[in-house]
């Protein structure tokens, strides 16, 4: 097959743009897997990075991924209810409620993590639970459930089913959780993948929130660049993506087809 | 399934707007009874509907199922069944699970509720169907299920808001024939909504004919269509040729075209007909025009012809004699299909 050279020239240019990105991620990861990075892969591979990061850091993993666990559930319990109450309001109030609760997200994390601190810092139990850091979470990434929630909601002509569900005997509680849950599926998915990657990545706040017995996975890391050898932080950083990229692409395809079911 | 009698009493519903959509309605659908209610888009049919369902609560007046107030008493707890306009299948769930869903609620036992489901697939010739999903349904095979659904809890009135308007022609034919007969066949009370005079005569034991939310005229499809009670009705319900009356002659009335034989004592100002209650006549006639158009219906010929007056007459023909353009057309009516309407 012959091909133009224009289209080898835009390969080219894909492959450079690719590999601009990717060289660094792939070099970091060649880092925490090499005996000695300063003298090259030469030196050998090893895991002996990998292990001690899990030795030292292991309590940050479990607790950012409890975090992230408990944060989907309360954005859950909180989101969903409240984007059905602002999609039945639709009015000024609820639109202006809308954009309020997008304020934590355009405020500098530093900003609401110190507004938390002054309110609720003086209650000492609170204020080193890993309790104090879920706050934070939740806050921070209500908005990135209930958009999704919402639009789904919006789409599914709710009003007319739910009428249709009261005809049929269901009172307003069982209305809510037999008709308007089970058709936000897809959006309250979509919205729990958002919520769990960035409750998992979360540093800003975090870093203030934290006590040195509440340290999550993205501190620790912080941690570990500030103080240990460079290895070893590449090595917590594979970690992480150990961790993370399967939960993504996991919750990708089941989003991928709940929405394929849905488009039916 | 037994009868159930619906009593509305001076029942008025406005909304925020202001906007009246019902004035003092009362009505009697005696049990068993087909009501359609009838009227164009914006008349408080549907609002009408959705009080006696209990979607909407009147804002003066009651409403009674026997002897029973159900006034304020939401939708969920009146024990209707409901078909929606564009039916509003649960998109989660399959057409059984659609059809199970109000026995669910009442906590029948599976066992009951299967066999419940069973009879009302069989019952709208949906026997195989049980598994599909709802989007793999055509437009006719959802309106069953959503019938079905509505029926499954043995309700005490069924409702339906346009049930054969989201369906194309043929097969709204076919379905309005099935309807008949299972309504016919349930004797439970039920009341529909719709636009379409040709569906409200094929499936109302009586109509109801509302305009700016008011009653225009009550009665059985024959009365509506023979003895409308004034000029909407007669218009809204079939075609009206009017004649305005120039003057009482020895014979009859004297028309722009002609002359109408008249019986009457009294001296209209205008008497009216149907279009198929005029005859074409080769000789002598009633009334002369000449053509101006003519229309293939298949069984019969639709012809205007123009008489002098405001409006060319409409004339059904069942001859389907080919007249050439602008030819003199003779027309021949029956004295007693001439009406008169309180305007």
């Amino acid at each position: 097959m012959k091909r133009s050279s224009l289209f080898v020239m835009q390969l080219l240019f894909t492959l450079l743009v690719c590999a601009f990105m990717l060289v660094p991620v792939l070099l970091s990861l060649m880092a925490g897997l090499t005996r000695n990075y300063f003298q090259g892969v030469s030196s050998g591979l090893t895991f002996d990075w990998l292990i001690q990061v899990w030795q030292a850091y292991s309590p940050t993993v479990w607790l950012s991924i409890q975090l992230a666990v408990a944060c989907a559930v309360c954005v859950c319990v909180i989101g969903v209810p409240a984007a059905y109450a602002l999609v039945r309001m639709n009015n000024r109030f609820s639109r202006a409620f809308e954009e309020l609760m997008v304020l934590p997200v355009a405020m500098p994390g530093l900003a609401s993590a110190l507004a938390l601190l002054l309110t609720y810092g003086q209650f000492g139990g609170f204020r080193s639970s890993w309790l104090f850091i879920l706050v934070g979470h939740v806050l921070f990434t209500l908005p990135f459930l209930v958009r999704p929630v919402m639009a789904v909601m919006q789409r599914q002509h709710l009003p007319t089913l739910e009428e249709a569900a009261a005809s049929l005997g269901a009172g307003p509680i069982k209305r809510f959780f037999s008709v308007v849950v089970p058709n936000c599926r897809a959006g309250i998915l979509a919205g729990v993948l958002m919520v769990v990657t960035l409750s998992l990545g979360e540093f800003n706040l975090t870093w203030m929130l934290h006590t040195p017995m509440t340290k999550t996975l993205p501190v620790g890391l912080a941690d570990s660049y500030a103080s240990a050898r460079l290895e070893v932080a590449s090595a917590y950083t594979l970690i992480f993506l150990l961790m993370i990229v399967p939960l993504l692409i996991a919750l990708q395809a089941i989003s991928a087809r709940l929405s394929r079911g849905e488009s039916r | 399934m037994t009868g159930t009698t619906i009593r509305l009493q001076g029942c008025r519903k406005a909304f925020a707007d202001g906007t009246v959509a019902v004035h003092d309605l009362n009505l009697t659908i005696e049990p068993g009874e087909t009501l359609a209610i009838l009227g164009p888009s914006g008349c408080g049919k549907t609002t009408t509907l959705r009080l006696i369902a209990g979607l909407e609560s009147p804002n003066a007046g009651q409403i009674f199922f026997d002897d029973h107030d159900v006034t304020r008493l939401p939708i969920e707890k009146r024990d209707v069944g409901m078909v929606f306009q564009n039916y509003a299948l649960f998109p989660n769930l399959d057409v059984a699970g659609n059809i199970v869903y109000g026995l669910k609620i009442r906590g029948l036992s599976p066992a009951e509720r299967n066999k419940r489901c069973a009879e009302l697939l069989e019952l709208v010739g949906l026997q195989e169907h049980g598994k599909r999903s709802i989007h793999e349904l055509s437009g006719g095979q959802r309106q069953r299920v959503a019938l079905a659904r509505a029926l499954a809890p043995r309700p005490r009135v069924l409702l339906l808001d346009e049930p054969l308007a989201a369906l194309d022609a043929q097969l709204r034919e076919r379905l309005r024939s099935e309807l008949d007969e299972l309504l016919r066949g349930l004797g439970i009370t039920s009341v529909f909504v719709t636009h379409d005079q040709g569906e409200a005569m094929a499936l109302g034991d009586r109509i109801l004919v509302m305009e700016k939310g008011r009653v225009a005229q009550l009665a059985t499809p024959r009365e509506i269509y023979q003895q409308p009670a004034n000029a909407f009705v007669a218009s809204f319900v079939g075609n009206l040729n009017a004649f305005p009356v120039v003057e009482r002659t020895a014979q009859g009335l004297r028309v722009s075209g002609g002359e109408l034989p008249w019986t009457g004592s009294n001296l209209p100002s205008t008497v009216y007909c149907r279009p198929e209650h005029l005859r074409v006549m080769a000789g002598e006639s009633h009334l002369r025009g000449r053509l101006v158009g003519q229309f293939f219906q298949g069984a019969q010929s639709r012809l205007l012809v123009d008489v002098g007056g405001a409006q060319p007459l409409l004339v059904d023909s069942a001859d389907n004699v080919i007249h050439t353009p602008g030819a003199l057309i003779g027309l021949a009516v029956a004295p007693q299909v001439l009406f008169t309407l309180n305007s």
